[in-house]
């Protein structure tokens, strides 16, 4: 690309050639090498527009390319493997949730089943407490009734055996009064009125 | 001349080169190919070299671009327009990447030039007629013909759609083209003003505060229209290359 000016200034009629504003190519005319000098509105200027196409073509072609086969690609697979990340995170905290769930309800089981154990034996502690209690009074009353009982044979005993007496008594007593009164006491007589008196 | 907002769009022949009678010069124009080229090339390459899984600043920015673009294709012509990522992200890029060189001052604007912006617009139309003809062969001149129009006035309507299919290359180019040329135009003749009247003495420098504050204001004006022309210039090619992937309608 080393382009002595001299190659530049020859190749200014050819340049100016399609420059169909610019005036018929006069000698005076070749010292304009750069086309802008023509006057007309550098976006407008034809002859340099061949430049423009190709540079653009291979500028843009080479960008094109080095996106399609090495950007795009690594930018798209960096996002993929974010995008998996992610959801795989995401997938991994609602498993662990799940777990969790599921733990508190085995906690949550296992604490009404120990509830419930707990009332049973509190149950059973009590029935058997309550039944030891009741046999306890059942033994404790029988030997009550069998003291009662007991006590009521002796007095009726000790009662009989006081009334068996009362008829000796009471001759004795017929006898001593009878003898205080100054009588005989006629013993028989007295028995027979006692046993009247007793019937 | 130098004051002369006509200026910056002179190209100038920097390695001169001619091929049969043609003259494919390496110009300014060339150079500023070349550098928007391997600027937007080598800031996509080095942002996402480390593939980082966080993203940093820079790699989010080529991530977002990648991703907006994606979103904006996939909108405007579905799945099925996805073949042509590469095509519409490279368009984008280019477009943006030049544009905002050219907010350098002394900088050429690629973009600035009909030639540049037609040929990117020619690019995308004949990639809709080629793409349209190859996939669905004569079903594709059914985007002359909308669905639902009554037969005594599809005639007319046809060649409304032919007038406005035939106009799009040049509405897609003179619109980027002119956006940036008038733009560059506007800030050049404000910051004239600001420099021929601070020649003026005190009273000038006290008025030209005016035209200094123009020029900021435009220059943010024209950092906001660069991107929006790139936006523009992508989103039109979406909806462009929608009729290629369905001819039918939406």
């Amino acid at each position: 690309m080393f382009v002595a000016p001299a190659f530049a200034q020859e190749q200014a009629p050819t340049d100016a050639v399609p420059l169909t504003h610019t005036p018929p190519i006069t000698e005076g005319t070749t010292e304009h090498v750069e086309a802008e000098h023509t006057g007309v509105f550098p976006p407008f200027e034809t002859s340099l527009f061949p430049s423009q196409i190709l540079w653009l073509a291979i500028t843009f072609g080479l960008f094109y390319l080095f996106l399609q086969k090495v950007v795009l690609p690594r930018l798209g697979h960096m996002l993929e493997v974010r995008r998996d990340r992610i959801a795989q995170d995401l997938d991994t905290a609602s498993r662990m949730k799940e777990e969790a769930d599921a733990a508190v309800a085995a906690y949550e089981q296992e604490l009404a089943d120990a509830r419930a154990k707990a009332n049973v034996i509190g149950q059973e502690a009590r029935d058997r407490a309550k039944a030891e209690a009741e046999a306890n009074r059942r033994e404790t009353e029988a030997g009550l009734d069998t003291r009662l009982a007991e006590a009521e044979a002796r007095i009726a005993s000790i009662r009989n055996a006081a009334m068996a007496e009362v008829g000796g008594i009471a001759e004795e007593t017929a006898t001593a009064i009878v003898e205080a009164l100054g009588g005989t006491p006629d013993r028989s007589a007295i028995a027979s009125a006692v046993a009247a008196q007793r019937s | 001349m130098a004051n002369d907002p006509i200026h910056q769009f002179q190209i100038s022949r920097l390695v001169p080169i001619e091929i049969g009678g043609m003259d494919f010069s390496f110009t300014n124009s060339s150079l500023f190919m070349v550098l928007t080229v391997a600027t937007a090339g080598a800031f996509l390459f080095l942002t996402t070299s480390s593939r980082g899984l966080i993203p940093g600043r820079m790699q989010s920015i080529s991530e977002m671009s990648y991703e907006f673009i994606a979103g904006m294709l996939r909108d405007s012509a579905g799945t099925g327009g996805m073949k042509f990522f590469p095509m519409v992200f490279s368009l984008f890029m280019f477009v943006l990447t030049a544009n905002l060189l050219g907010m350098f001052p002394y900088f050429f604007t690629v973009t600035s030039h009909i030639i540049v912006t037609f040929m990117l617009a020619l690019f995308v139309i004949l990639t809709v007629v080629i793409y349209g003809l190859v996939k669905h062969g004569t079903g594709f001149f059914k985007i002359f013909v909308p669905s639902g129009v009554p037969a005594a006035i599809v005639p007319i309507v046809a060649l409304i759609e032919i007038i406005s299919f035939l106009s799009r290359p040049i509405s897609l180019s003179v619109r980027l083209f002119a956006n940036m040329l008038a733009g560059h135009i506007t800030l050049k003749v404000f910051a004239g003003f600001v420099t021929s009247l601070g020649a003026l003495g005190a009273v000038g420098i006290g008025g030209a505060i005016l035209p200094l504050l123009m020029t900021v204001a435009l220059t943010a004006l024209e950092f906001l229209v660069a991107f929006l022309q790139a936006y523009v210039f992508a989103v039109l090619t979406c909806m462009y290359l929608n009729d290629a992937v369905h001819p039918g309608g939406h």
